[in-house]
C-alpha cells in the first residue's frame, strides 16, 4: 500500500520553449535505463531478496516513481502549448501522429517500453549488482540528457535526479554488503 | 557546495590517427561518482544543512557530486 504526496520530489522549471528536450527526456521516462524501468524492476525484486534488504529496494523503487513523476512533468510542460509543426521541428511528428501530445513510454528513438529492459534472477548478488548497474546507467543517461541541454532550470532538476542516483548506487553496494556478511555467526578457527 | 573542482573526474586522449576525418576532441572525460570510494557509510558522516540537502539531493556532503557539461566551452 502507499500513500501519495499531492507534489513533486523536487520543482519542476523549465524556462525554455524547446520540445526537442521533450525528446531526450523520454530516455528517462520510458528508457530501458529510465525511471519505469528502475521503479518496476526493484518493487518486483524484492519479493525474493533477503529480508535484510527487502524494505531498501521498496523505498528506492516508489522514489523511483517520485522521480518518473518529475519527469512526466518535465515532458508535458516542454510540448503542452506545441503546435503540430513544432513538434515536426523538434522530432515528435512521429510521437504527435500516434499520441497527439499524450506522454507514452517510448524511448528518445520512439522504441516502446518493453519489460525485457528488466530483470529479475532470483540470485540476491545478481540482482543487487544489476540494480547498481541501472543506477550508473541512469546517472550517465542524466549526465548525457544535460549535455544536450541549455535549459539551466530544467538541467537544476535534472541534477537533483542525476545526484539521487549516485545515492541509490550507494545503497545497493551497501545492500550487498549488508548480504554478505556473516557476523552474527560464531566462527570457530 | 563547490561546482569549480571535483575530485570525480577521470580523462584521457583518445588514439589519433592519420586520417580521422573531423577534428580531434583532445580530452575525453569520465564521472567516477563517490559511491566507488566509500564503501559502507561510516557513523558521523557529515551534513548539509536541511535546506542544502533538499537543494543537491543528498543529506550528506561527502556523496554530493555536481555535474555540468564537461564539453561547454
Amino acid at each position: 500500500m502507499w500513500t501519495y504526496e499531492k507534489k513533486l520530489m523536487y520543482p519542476v522549471k523549465v524556462s525554455t520553449c524547446n520540445p526537442t528536450l521533450a525528446k531526450y527526456l523520454m530516455e528517462q521516462y520510458g528508457g530501458a535505463d529510465g525511471e519505469l524501468a528502475a521503479a518496476l524492476r526493484y518493487l518486483n525484486q524484492r519479493y525474493t531478496i533477503p529480508d535484510k534488504v527487502i524494505g531498501l529496494l521498496t523505498d528506492i523503487g516508489t522514489e523511483e516513481f517520485a522521480h518518473l513523476e518529475m519527469i512526466a512533468t518535465m515532458i508535458y510542460k516542454l510540448t503542452k502549448d506545441a503546435t503540430p509543426e513544432q513538434l515536426r521541428k523538434a522530432g515528435l511528428a512521429e510521437h504527435y501522429v500516434s499520441h497527439d501530445s499524450a506522454l507514452f513510454y517510448n524511448n528518445a528513438a520512439g522504441v516502446p517500453f518493453t519489460a525485457a529492459y528488466i530483470q529479475a534472477k532470483g540470485d540476491p548478488i545478481a540482482d543487487l549488482y544489476e540494480d547498481i548497474a541501472a543506477e550508473e546507467k541512469a546517472r550517465a543517461t542524466y549526465q548525457w540528457i544535460i549535455d544536450q541541454s541549455d535549459d539551466p532550470d530544467l538541467n537544476d532538476g535534472l541534477r537533483f535526479l542525476r545526484e539521487r542516483e549516485i545515492v541509490h548506487s550507494q545503497r545497493f553496494r551497501e545492500a550487498v554488503e549488508i548480504i554478505s556478511e556473516d557476523r552474527d555467526q560464531k566462527k570457530v578457527f | 557546495m563547490t561546482h569549480e573542482k571535483t575530485p570525480f573526474r577521470r580523462s584521457f586522449t583518445p588514439f589519433r590517427g592519420l586520417y580521422d576525418p573531423c577534428p580531434p576532441l583532445l580530452k575525453k572525460t569520465y564521472v567516477v561518482p563517490p559511491n566507488l570510494f566509500i564503501g559502507f557509510q561510516p557513523p558521523d558522516f557529515p551534513q548539509f544543512s536541511a535546506i542544502d540537502a533538499l537543494k543537491t539531493g543528498t543529506l550528506w556532503t561527502p556523496f554530493y557530486d555536481y555535474y555540468d557539461n564537461p564539453y561547454k566551452k
